[in-house]
């Protein structure tokens, strides 16, 4: 537990709901992985809002240090792996992220943030599976690579 | 109008998610590792979101249209199918391998690694591959 952060973690939260909030004011659901998905064929013909909350995830996150934040915390390889297989895994994933969000029709934004606080019964389903198929995954993971 | 909403909220989310930990990978895993060195820091994450959407959401979706716009673009699916379980379960097996979401994986491109846009783009092409071969019948 010596990480536990648990106030700069709430903080973040809570700014993730502000943030929902000002997309829901303006009729829309801050899903990350529907609003990437409307920019790839077949896509939808309003771009110009999608790319520009993208760009905008890209602004706020390099504002974190540009403020004085330290962002030495990012463990970007936590299971310890050579770099060859480091990438073979963010190939994997990242694979699998886009497939299942995109079949499963949302992320820990869309289904998590966003479909939670307008108690949808989909979104919560999603949201229980998806963190359950994580935790055995990582137990999988852990035991195969004794990290 | 909509373009400047959705800037701002942009910037808002991605300094959210720099401030919570869920842009590093081992933060996430650490979550996820409930029966090992288990850090809960990003149940905090999620409690704090919901706690304010809750309350927004329920009083924003009162109103016939948005405060700022004409209309609400809201999901329209309301069973609970193979696709959502299906997919759930593949972005749940991704998520721990990378230990990235949508999210922190577009906003970590500020921090330009070449591990991140590996990340990125195996994640678009997941997303063109899932279009393609499993078009959903309503879209």
């Amino acid at each position: 537990m010596e990480n536990f952060t648990p106030y700069l973690s709430l903080a973040g939260g809570l700014i993730l709901g502000v943030s929902a909030t000002i997309m829901l004011a303006g009729g829309r659901i801050a899903g990350v992985s529907g609003i990437i998905g409307g920019l790839i064929p077949p896509s939808v013909p309003e771009k110009k809002w999608r790319l520009l909350f993208l760009l905008g995830l890209i602004g706020g996150a390099a504002l974190f240090p540009l403020m004085g934040s330290d962002i030495a915390y990012i463990n970007i390889n936590p299971y310890g792996l050579t770099d060859e297989l480091h990438y073979a895994a963010l190939i994997v994933g990242g694979l699998l992220v886009g497939l299942g969000t995109s079949i499963g029709s949302g992320c820990t934004s869309g289904h998590g943030i966003c479909g939670l606080g307008r108690l949808s019964t989909r979104a919560l389903t999603a949201t229980l599976t998806f963190m359950a198929v994580a935790v055995v995954t990582v137990f999988v993971i852990r035991l195969a690579t004794g990290a | 109008m909509f373009n400047v909403i959705s800037t701002i909220a942009g910037i808002v989310f991605g300094f959210g998610l720099a401030l919570s930990g869920m842009l590093s990978p081992g933060k996430v895993v650490g979550f996820l590792d409930i029966t090992g060195n288990w850090d809960p820091s990003l149940a905090f994450v999620m409690g704090g979101g919901v706690a304010v959407t809750v309350v927004t959401f329920h009083f924003l979706l009162k109103r016939p249209h948005p405060l700022f716009g004409d209309r609400f673009h809201l999901p329209t699916a309301s069973d609970i199918d193979r696709r959502l379980i299906v997919g759930a379960a593949l972005f749940g097996v991704g998520w721990a391998i990378g230990g990235l979401c949508p999210g922190p994986a577009i906003s970590s491109i500020a921090y330009a690694s070449p591990k991140i846009a590996v990340f990125v783009v195996a994640m678009v092409a997941g997303i063109l591959i899932a279009k393609k071969a499993f078009p959903a019948s309503n879209s």
